[in-house]
């Protein structure tokens, strides 16, 4: 594989993007804000009448069960995977390579497998105001009735789209644009000033 | 005004595209018609209440969506996916009014 540069190496006049504590961290941050780097990012596209199959590959490959639903999703901290359109799912995994092991078990009869893993960028938010951050981003409901552990949202942030995935009570993966995680980053720092954010 | 996406659920209008009139018929790529394409291109039933009309959830699941939206009050009536026969009644409404 191409070794990888992230988006989001810091730069002297940027300190938001250095390691330690900013804003208003008094009392301790309420925001953590990381990069995750996932090895493999991919999208998997199923044709009319073959969702079933697609998720049966999905748990041969992954081992994860999907639940019933639109936007439903699950993670065991190594791979995760959800459905962000009807018949599509965002799969992803730490280690690289994911897109051979589906080479044979998604079949061009069943659907399409894009391998994303250089072009999104993976922010995690977490932390005990992470909800109230994003809740300033974007307009979707992040309660966690409404929004359950593993499920996925696709939504933008003006004209940034952005696929949310809850992987945590008050922890959040967000898959980015590449070429927007910079200036996407910087905005979610800046919308944690006031309650503080550490960066790891 | 919010457009309940059959798969995300309500969301806000600035995440759709507009994707035009819903009542339109392609001809054929073939079709000679004249008359057909001169009414796929430029007719248009304009009503005063209720109007298919055909949206993307483009900030969202990119699906395309059947939408009958109320002209006079921006009341979503149906929203369902394009894909498939969804077929709305608004259409007949529409054109027993003409």
């Amino acid at each position: 594989m191409v070794e990888r540069q992230s988006p989001l190496e810091p730069a002297p006049l940027e300190p938001e993007l250095r390691t330690g504590s900013h804003g208003d961290f008094e009392h301790g941050p309420d925001v953590i804000l990381s990069e995750t780097r996932p090895g493999s990012i991919l999208q998997l596209a199923a044709w009319p009448g073959q969702e079933k199959n697609l998720i049966a590959g999905i748990h041969t490959v992954t081992g994860l069960a999907l639940p019933d639903g639109a936007g439903a999703g699950s993670t065991d901290g190594v791979r995760s995977v959800f459905g962000f359109a009807p018949g599509k799912f965002t799969v992803v995994d730490e280690a690289e390579g994911l897109v051979s092991a589906f080479a044979g078990v998604v079949t061009p009869a069943i659907g399409t497998v894009t391998d994303l893993s250089h072009g999104r960028t993976a922010i995690r938010i977490a932390g005990p105001k992470a909800e109230w951050v994003l809740a300033k981003f974007f307009a979707i409901d992040f309660a966690l009735p409404a929004f359950p552990v593993g499920a996925g949202r696709s939504t933008m942030h003006h004209d940034v789209f952005a696929q949310i995935q809850r992987t945590g009570a008050d922890q959040f993966d967000i898959y980015v644009f590449r070429s927007f995680a910079r200036s996407f980053w910087k905005a979610l720092c800046h919308a944690s000033e006031e309650v503080g954010y550490e960066v790891q | 005004m919010l457009i309940t996406c059959p798969y995300c659920g309500p969301r806000d209008v600035i995440e759709f595209t507009y994707q035009g009139d819903g009542n339109r018929e392609r001809p054929q790529p073939a079709s000679q018609n004249l008359d057909a394409w001169n009414a796929y291109v430029y007719d248009r039933l304009n009503p005063a209440g209720d109007h298919n009309e055909i949206w993307q959830h483009s900030g969202g699941c990119r699906a395309h969506l059947r939408v009958v939206r109320n002209t006079l009050t921006h009341e979503i009536s149906s929203v369902a996916f394009a894909r498939g026969d969804h077929k709305v009644a608004a259409r007949h409404k529409a054109e027993g009014k003409t």
